[in-house]
């Protein structure tokens, strides 16, 4: 079971408590990009094994949107962090690099 | 003027625990930035509570204000004041960006009494009740609905949740308090 800190209440939820929202940080292209920027936007995910920045909800909560970053394959939790931003927190980014030299890195 | 009812009329019922619908319950909603000294200077004008902090409730002497999200609050009065409660508090709140609205009667309340309180809402929710005490409060979910609770006393758990599901509710509470269910 995913438990996850919501960054707001302050709880750690379990995912019962929680609605998931897909890959994060998406750059969205929407009325006059071109017809391959619209479509990466819209269907073209990572979906990668290991490391994944995603979205979550606290919908039995506060009801808010809120990132958490964690491994698709162990169910590590790294991280969860408030929705007001476009990019990972730098530390957070940092610590996960640290504890997997192999992995790329966010982008 | 209509005759006021709560959901289910204050049934009640017998196990392990004692489940009762609180009757006619005052619930307002109040949103706005929860750190401006307007919002707090309403709440305490209103209910005589102070401000609570994240996931914490607060009592004064004219009812009870919940924290139920980063800008929204969630205060339990007297149902016949609740009305002149959202205007005190919306004339107090002036020109701040907030909303205060009367919620009174989308609401439905339920009591659990007794010592394992905390067991029984732990059955229905997927919440840590063993680490709530009296003053904090937790939005969650009974089965499938949301609902919110907190700790009158050590013994008597509130919970919170939609009129519109009240009957689900107390047929969930009267289901976990049932004798024989009990787990420690
Ligand atoms: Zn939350």
């Amino acid at each position: 079971m995913l438990i996850l800190e919501c960054p707001y209440c302050g709880v750690m939820a379990d995912e019962t408590d929680l609605h998931g929202g897909g890959e994060a940080h998406l750059k969205r292209f929407g009325p006059g990009s071109s017809d391959d920027d619209f479509e990466t936007y819209l269907f073209h995910r990572k979906n990668p094994k290991g490391v994944h920045f995603e979205r979550w909800r606290h919908v039995s909560g506060c009801g808010k949107w809120f990132h958490a970053a964690r491994n698709t394959m162990t169910l590590e939790v790294y991280g969860t962090y408030p929705a007001q931003t476009y990019e990972p927190p730098k530390d957070l980014v940092a610590k996960i690099k640290k504890k997997h030299p192999e992995w790329g890195g966010y982008e | 003027m209509s005759n006021a009812v709560s959901a289910l009329q204050g049934a009640s019922f017998d196990g392990y625990c004692k489940v009762e619908e609180a009757g006619l319950t005052g619930m307002i909603t109040l949103r706005g930035d929860l750190a401006s000294d307007g919002v707090a200077k309403a709440v305490k004008a209103v209910t005589g509570a102070a401000m609570p902090g994240q996931g914490e409730v607060t009592e004064g002497a004219k009812g009870r204000v919940g924290w139920m999200s980063p800008d929204e609050l969630l205060l339990i009065v007297d149902h016949a004041d609740a009305a002149a409660i959202v205007e005190a508090a919306t004339a107090s709140l002036g020109d701040e960006h907030s909303l205060v609205v009367n919620v009174s009667d989308a609401r439905a309340v339920y009591r659990v009494k007794g010592a394992a309180c905390r067991e029984v809402i732990a059955k229905l929710a997927p919440a840590d009740t063993s680490v709530m005490q009296p003053g904090m409060l937790r939005r969650t979910r009974i089965a499938q609905i949301p609902a919110a609770f907190y700790l009158e006393d050590d013994e008597t758990a509130v919970l919170v949740c939609f009129r519109s599901v009240a009957q689900y509710a107390f047929d969930l509470l009267k289901d976990a308090v049932e004798p024989g269910g009990e787990v420690f």
